[in-house]
């Protein structure tokens, strides 16, 4: 697996919003490559987070490297200009075609030569048919909406997705198709990946490597198979305890049958 | 066509241009001054707050009362920058419109900016787009149908409000519409209600098809729309641009006789090889401070006029006094010419219907103050706050049962039906001799004297030729014949156009 994607280092970050502490002295490593899901309540800070590394949110303290790289020494456009960005609402561009959703992220960057190309390329890498490239995006279904999101976060080539309840909103039959194709783009690209979920079993399925939030603080951070073999603190057992009793009561109606 | 229509239409190419011309210079200013500023609104809502309240505020002054405001206004800056400013015509109309387009196009803006589905506004920050990139690649492109929305009503609303520029001396299709409320002549009227309703529902099918395009992402739309809208700015720039020298601007209040003087003094301009401009229906004041700016070459204006209301004069000297005061005052502070009296007077005379005349013997204003109680006052709308009123009231014990304000037109007809019982009408009017009503003599002499008085703008002092050319009207104008004159226009049947008496007037100068 060719790996691209930079690593994060994250050192005593907080933010606060107003007396609440949304995010309170994380300190964090990712190796690059890994597929990072971070789970949570919401309003555990889960989010607040993930927008701290590409600057959508500034941390009140601390420091954040990408490739040992302080996120601040560029302006924050130029940044988020080398980092991927999917999430649960895909703010397609309604006033621009499929074609130049995908492509904007070229625009920007004053590439003018085989944007149609790449954008070919991106639709076959989301398994979109190719001639969506001309529609609208009020002509497509949800799950076509976030591939086309998907698409545009990759168009220029970025190391690092930050993916934010990307499939949340979609029926659970093309979220698991999703989150499976997702997976396998993540380890063909290289990419490194951080991906905030509700879902612990969508966590379980897709990641790597699982960091439960509560109160602004990471209160477990282990590997799927670590997490439900239990023993990783309480509040990742209460969010487990819920695909497990799931899959129990599955196992037992099937037996049932 | 009739005669009357052929008249009307004439000006309508003319006045059509200036319409366009101040509307749309108002609608751009609008507009450069509302985007920018619904930008820094979108972005905070303080300042969206702030904007729109004082976008509102403006908008619940009244169209004529704006543009009154302007006036003093600009007058009161160009004073304290040491002149320079024109407070006529143009500019005054400019600032007003604009103001009164402000609003629609901000609101429209403030709330298409804002109403940004978040989403893309997202989405825009994690693609790495600048505040300005956001601006230009999604906030703009989805804001653009509401905002054109709002354009469009402003265009609208700036369209029919500009017909009331007329009053500051901007001609535009509200000079049709004053002189002919003025001169009960609906043929004018109805033009200019007809070409300002026209212009404003073709402007706004054009932005309304921009509208569409914009909104279905359809350019031809927005390109023919705006091809055939600047195929229109052209036609009415077009006049602009061809050199018009030795133009000679002549100003008229809002009444018949005006426009039928300033006719005759037109005609003989045009005679001498003048090319001339009419401006009707300026108030007192503004047609004066024109006249001495230059903006006004010449018009005729009543000797007490000026006396209490330029010179602040409360006392009513002899006739041939005051007209030399009037002169040497109007020469040393604003070099303004007074060539001479016409000839005739227009003052304000208190007339009654004959049978109460003849009944209650009435023939002078101490008989009308002995019956006074017993009478209703009609008027017309601004004489009850004026000098003269007081001055007679000083002067005789008069107490009306009742007041009324009247439109010029409508009070004579009031007096005749017996709706009011005397009116303060106007001596050289026509529809005094034409109702028999009787004028009461004002033996203590407490108006003053209304001679009509030709006034020349300073730099036209020393046009020989122009001087020439209205000279022989000093003293040629009888007021039975001004008041014929007047009837001709002010009459139901048989009407006259201004310019058809003010010929008549010509062939009937004394000697």
């Amino acid at each position: 697996m060719p790996v691209s994607g930079p690593s994060l280092h994250l050192q005593n970050v907080s933010r606060h919003f107003g007396p609440v502490r949304a995010v309170d002295a994380v300190s964090l490593d990712i190796a690059a490559g890994s597929l990072v899901a971070l789970v949570g309540l919401s309003g555990s800070g889960k989010s607040t987070l993930l927008k701290m590394i590409n600057r959508l949110i500034e941390p009140d303290s601390g420091t954040i490297l990408i490739d040992g790289e302080p996120v601040e020494s560029d302006d924050p456009h130029i940044l988020r200009r080398r980092i991927g960005y999917v999430f649960q609402n895909i703010g397609l561009f309604s006033h621009m075609t499929i074609g130049r959703n995908i492509a904007i992220g070229l625009e920007l960057a004053g590439v003018k030569d085989g944007r149609a190309n790449r954008v070919t390329d991106l639709l076959d890498l989301v398994e979109l048919p190719r001639d969506m490239a001309a529609r609208m995006p009020d002509q497509l279904s949800g799950g076509q909406r976030q591939r086309v999101g998907v698409a545009r976060a990759l168009a220029t080539r970025p190391g690092l997705m930050l993916m934010d309840e990307p499939f949340g909103a979609l029926d659970p039959v093309t979220r698991d198709k999703l989150t499976d194709q997702y997976k396998a783009l993540h380890e063909k690209l290289g990419l490194t990946t951080i991906i905030v979920t509700h879902d612990m079993a969508e966590a379980l399925y897709l990641a790597d490597r699982i960091l439960v939030m509560q109160d602004g603080q990471i209160r477990a951070d282990a590997t799927p198979g670590e997490l439900l073999s239990g023993n990783v603190g309480a509040e990742a057992e209460a969010l487990v305890a819920i695909p497990r009793a799931q899959a129990a009561h599955l196992i037992a109606l099937s037996k049932s049958t | 066509m009739s005669e009357v229509w052929k008249q009307a239409f004439a000006r309508v190419p003319e006045l059509l241009a200036a319409h366009v011309q101040i509307s749309v210079s108002a609608l751009a200013l609008a507009m450069l001054i509302c985007l920018p500023l619904a930008i820094w609104a979108a972005r905070s809502p303080r300042i969206a707050t702030l904007a729109l309240t004082v976008a509102s505020l403006i908008q619940t002054i009244p169209g004529l009362a704006l543009l009154a405001l302007f006036y003093p206004l600009l007058l009161g800056i160009s004073a304290i920058i040491g002149g320079g400013i024109s407070a006529f015509g143009f500019l005054p109309a400019l600032l007003a419109l604009t103001l009164y387009a402000l609003l629609p196009i901000l609101r429209n803006a403030v709330t298409g900016l804002s109403g940004v589905d978040p989403a893309a506004k997202e989405a825009a920050d994690g693609l790495g787009m600048t505040s300005s990139q956001k601006l230009y690649f999604v906030e703009a492109p989805l804001a653009a149908p509401t905002i054109m929305a709002g354009i469009r009503t402003a265009a609208v609303w700036t369209i029919g409000a500009a017909t009331l520029s007329t009053t500051v001396g901007q001609p535009s299709l509200g000079d049709l519409i004053f002189a002919g409320l003025q001169t009960q002549n609906w043929t004018l009227v109805l033009t200019g209600c007809l070409f300002s309703a026209a212009l404003a529902i073709s402007v706004d099918l054009l932005l309304g098809l921009i509208e569409r395009g914009i909104r279905e992402r359809r350019r031809i739309l927005v390109g023919s729309g705006m091809a055939v809208i600047a195929g229109g700015l052209l036609a009415a720039t077009l006049p602009l641009l061809i050199a018009r020298d030795n133009i000679v601007v002549i100003g008229a209040k809002g009444f018949s006789e005006q426009f039928i003087l300033a006719r005759l003094i037109g005609s003989r301009l045009e005679d001498a090889g003048y090319s001339v401009r009419y401006r009707d229906g300026l108030g007192s004041a503004v047609v004066y401070q024109a006249l001495s700016a230059g903006d006004v070459d010449v018009y005729v204006e009543y000797s007490g006029t000026i006396w209490t209301n330029q010179m602040q004069r409360t006392d009513a000297p002899p006739k041939s006094e005051m007209l030399d005061s009037i002169a040497q005052w109007t020469s040393d502070s604003h070099g303004v010419e007074m060539l001479g009296a016409l000839g005739f007077e227009n003052t304000y005379a208190f007339a009654v219907r004959p049978e109460d005349a003849r009944e209650k013997s009435l023939k002078t204003l101490d008989d009308l103050a002995r019956v006074s109680s017993d009478f209703n006052f009609g008027t017309d709308v601004e004489f009850l706050e004026r000098p003269e009123w007081r001055m007679v009231q000083a002067a005789y014990p008069i107490r009306f049962k009742d007041a009324r304000s009247f439109n010029p037109t409508f009070m004579y007809p009031a007096l005749a039906s017996g709706e009011v019982d005397v009116i303060s009408a106007f001596s050289s009017d026509g529809r005094i001799t034409a109702n028999d009503f009787v004028v009461l003599a004002d033996e203590k002499g407490a108006v003053p004297s209304y001679e009509a008085i030709l006034l020349l703008a300073p730099e036209r002092a020393d046009d020989d030729r122009f001087v020439a050319a209205i000279n022989p009207l000093v003293g040629a104008i009888a007021v039975e014949n001004m008041r014929e004159a007047n009837y001709m226009v002010d009459r139901e049947d048989d009407k006259k156009t201004p310019e058809q008496a003010a010929g008549w007037l010509n062939e009937k100068l004394r000697e």
